[in-house]
């Protein structure tokens, strides 16, 4: 029997110059013990669906049309229903355990308060029914951490005490929105299990909003596709997967890089510019190193580095060693990968290569020389002009203020003074043109773009000063997956035709292993193994590779 | 200190005994010795010991300075968070159109406007002075007698309007930005009243930038008292300084600023040990656990 039903669900944001509709039409049923997948990219209106539920859509946003059926009753009509409903019988999870807790109230007070709200029981009773949900979602000394503040907990610890906090008045409906996008893959797959063991011991029906196909493959029955508002599709999760009916499923499941296998390139189905379907690299004119030498590019020999937690007193038991003794070589014209959870120490050993933090011990080489040993800024700006890096987050990395042109040219500019400004636009017009970006790009500011735009934008800023190294750290990240693709393919591209070498970092495996000739694992700063993308796959040495291999959602997990 | 009459010898001699002849670094070492021992030297003008005189009106200045703030406090916290819970109220838009009076008109025309109001049209209330005072022997009180109170409640409300004005605003703004939070969405998404909301968990956060800006405003209606003193005629601290200014009275005017100093630098020492108590985030920092 179905237990909430979504029919003809319309939402629409009034604004002052347009209307947005951010769902349309939209009808789901989900059924007890069910988890159903809601996938789309950003902007979608996956999340907006899931608000509409509980009847929290962010102003100005209203239900125009349809309605919501929870067993009998319509819980969108009435705002008095809801309100009861919330927490009771509908239980919300969000993505950030970061900031989905009060931080200045300990977890136990959050708990009570939220059972004392909806169950008619004094405070000890309160307490016990507290305790043991913490129990239950795995959080050990429960007793003790009851009384503890959301920040002496970890990220993934928190998200259990968000589920906790969910479910605490055994709700039947879970909503669980991007539940565990913030968090890394070794919690990531214990967050999972623990929803799919509730749902299965609470008959819990439960709504899994995602734009990880992997999540979806390996955690939900039947999976739901939106696009820009509109349900593209919606079955079994495998059929969805293995056999999608529209062009949109499709393109989203062909964008997924592959975790079982290396492809060549990305297919993609619909392009996000269509103005520039050739692949027309027009700064290969320019470029004055086009021919590799068989060579490591870059030596990294016992590199260190500890970050003091006080500034006056060196006490070496505050210190944290960030990177502790990694060694790797380089080799030009190649990419390498740095893979490790966050906090193991990549995005660190990256900063020391571009030379934004001085190691604390170790050298680095560049094409043979210690880039460590050099303390001359002036001497410095030679290697800096053959470093250049790529940020993960698009929206921060790039001046807001500045033109796109005027983005472009400051490290021109800077590593050729005496440019003339005919060949500094046409020079920064053909680096827009080789990363699939119109001229009339340059004169518009950063604002005016996507998110996969901006990351061209930074690409090229970073190859504007002919760098024989690219670093990116997480380039792809905050994309979404059909954007990744095609970022991806134009680093490939790039690499190829201007023979860069790429040190490329990551969380996630299977995208480093499409663009990765050789990969390091990391773990708190220390080395787990170095090995050939196919080796390091197929037969990992180290136990945390295995783990890692083993605990990474996959989406080809649904031919199983 | 000199008449018209004293001769030029009796000038020197003078100049001699109160050290004005020694050059400048000597003076100055004098002056930093003697007040780290608490002595400011005399008055030129009153011939009395400075530290005397300002022991004599720090009580008036602390009562008029504790009930301001008070006023600022508490009014300004209400109506802040009043504004911020219903942004589009006729109500709100009022409170924040006369909170922008208090920020823009400066504290001598609102004592005045008072003085005329209170004290001339409706004399209601006294327009100068600190009414009855009764003396405990280390303080003497304005609070414990009727005229007493009746006379603090045109200074201090004068005095704490622009502070008022400032924590209505600072108030409005963080509860805005915190009922937009994920945690506030979050305490909905579980049922959570929103009288507990707003005033259990959305309150509480907002509270910990406002207590930062209020102490060190509580040090600025401190120094900010020498206008209110001045136009309601208060015995306190900022009127003995502006009499000292018109005299030239300098051993009194550097122990006020010494003095001022000292209460800005208690202020925020006080707030960072609250902070201590308020925000579990520096109670226990670094006291994570993995998992």
């Amino acid at each position: 029997m179905t237990f909430l039903k979504i029919n003809n669900l319309s939402i629409e944001y009034k604004m002052r110059k347009e209307t947005v509709n951010a769902a349309k039409n939209i009808n789901i049923d989900i059924n007890k013990g069910e988890i159903v997948g809601l996938v789309g990219e950003s902007g979608s209106g996956k999340s907006t669906v899931a608000n509409a539920i509980v009847n929290l859509i962010d102003e100005p946003g209203k239900i125009s049309n349809g309605s919501i059926f929870m067993g009998d009753t319509n819980i969108s009509e009435n705002q008095e229903t809801i309100i009861q409903y919330r927490g009771k019988k509908i239980g919300l999870i969000f993505q950030d355990p970061q900031t989905s807790l009060n931080p200045i109230l300990t977890i136990g007070e959050q708990l009570i308060e939220t059972i004392q709200t909806h169950l008619n029981i004094n405070t000890d009773e309160a307490k016990n029914r507290a305790i043991n949900l913490l129990k239950e979602v795995g959080i050990k000394e429960a007793e003790k951490r009851f009384s503890n503040y959301p920040h002496q907990f970890s990220g993934g610890m928190r998200q259990r005490v968000v589920i906790s906090l969910a479910l605490c008045c055994e709700p039947e409906l879970l909503i669980a929105d991007e539940p565990t996008t913030a968090l890394d893959v070794s919690i990531q797959s214990q967050i999972l299990e623990l929803i799919k063991k509730l749902t299965k011991e609470r008959n819990l029906a439960v709504i899994l909003i995602t734009h990880d196909m992997g999540v979806i493959a390996e955690t939900t029955d039947r999976v739901a596709v939106m696009k820009n508002g509109d349900l593209v599709e919606i079955g079994p999760t495998k059929q969805v997967l293995v056999e999608p009916k529209e062009k949109y499923t499709k393109s989203l499941v062909s964008s997924v890089p592959p975790t079982n296998k290396k492809i060549s390139r990305f297919t993609i189905i619909e392009k996000e510019n269509l103005n520039n379907q050739n692949n027309n690299i027009k700064i290969l004119n320019r470029w004055s190193k086009k021919s590799i030498v068989d060579q490591n590019l870059v030596k990294i020999q016992n590199l260190s580095k500890s970050f003091d937690d006080s500034f006056f007193t060196e006490n070496t038991k505050n210190s944290v060693m960030a990177v502790d003794d990694v060694s790797f070589d380089i080799k030009e014209g190649k990419s390498f990968g740095l893979v490790g959870e966050s906090g193991s120490g990549k995005t660190t050993i990256a900063k020391m290569v571009v030379n934004l933090f001085k190691p604390s011990s170790g050298d680095i080489f560049f094409d043979n020389v210690n880039v460590t040993k050099i303390k001359k800024n002036k001497d410095l700006l030679k290697f800096r002009r053959q470093i250049q890096m790529i940020f993960q987050d698009p929206f921060s990395s790039l001046n807001g203020r500045l033109k796109v042109k005027e983005i472009i040219a400051e490290p021109i500019k800077l590593h050729n003074p005496n440019i003339k400004s005919m060949d500094l636009d046409n020079y920064i017009y053909d680096l827009l043109e080789s990363v699939e970006l119109s001229q009339q790009s340059a004169i518009r500011y950063p604002h005016e773009f996507s998110g996969g735009q901006r990351q061209r934008i930074s690409i090229a800023r970073a190859l504007a000063t002919q760098p024989r190294l690219l670093v990116c750290d997480e380039p792809t990240s905050a994309l979404d997956v059909s954007i990744q693709a095609q970022i991806l393919n134009l680093l490939k591209d790039l690499q190829e035709q201007l023979n860069l070498t790429i040190l490329f970092i990551s969380h996630d495996l299977p995208v480093v292993r499409q663009m990765c000739d050789k990969i390091a694992v990391l773990k708190d700063g220390k080395l787990c193994e170095v090995s050939e993308t196919e080796e390091l796959f197929k037969n990992p040495k180290h136990n945390y590779t295995k783990e890692l291999l083993k605990l990474m959602p996959k989406i080809e997990s649904i031919y199983n | 200190m000199v008449g018209e009459e004293t001769s030029d010898e009796e000038r020197a001699e003078l100049r001699e005994t109160l050290g004005l002849t020694d050059p400048i670094h000597i003076q100055f070492s004098r002056f930093v010795v003697n007040a780290s021992k608490g002595e400011f030297g005399i008055s030129y003008q009153l011939r009395r010991p400075v530290s005397e005189l300002i022991i004599e009106r720090l009580p008036a200045t602390i009562e008029l300075v504790l009930i301001s703030a008070l006023i600022a406090l508490v009014s300004g916290t209400l109506l802040g968070v009043y504004t911020g819970i219903n942004r589009k109220g006729f109500l709100s838009d009022f409170i924040l159109a006369v909170s922008l009076l208090g920020v823009s008109l400066p504290t001598f025309v609102i004592g005045i406007l008072f003085i005329y109001l209170f004290a001339v049209i409706l004399g209601v209330l006294p327009s100068f002075g600190r009414g009855e005072v009764i003396d405990l022997g280390f303080w003497s009180t304005g609070l414990l007698t009727i005229s007493g109170l009746k006379a603090i409640i045109l200074p201090s409300v004068t005095l704490s309007l622009f502070q008022m004005t400032y924590i209505i605003r600072l108030v409005r703004a963080e509860m805005m930005e915190i009922l937009q939070t994920d945690y506030i969405k979050f305490a909905r998404a579980r049922g959570i009243s929103e009288k507990s909301i707003n005033y259990k968990h959305a309150l509480k956060n907002g509270l910990i930038p406002v207590i930062t800006i209020a102490g060190i405003n509580i040090g600025t209606l401190v120094a900010f008292s020498i206008i209110t003193e001045t136009v309601f005629q208060w015995p306190g601290m900022g009127f003995l300084f502006i009499q000292a200014v018109q005299f030239v009275d300098i051993p009194i005017m550097s122990a006020y600023l010494v003095f001022i100093a000292f209460v800005f630098v208690m202020i925020n020492f006080i707030v960072d040990i609250l902070y201590y108590f308020i925000d579990p985030r520096i109670r226990v920092k670094g006291d994570v656990t993995s998992g």
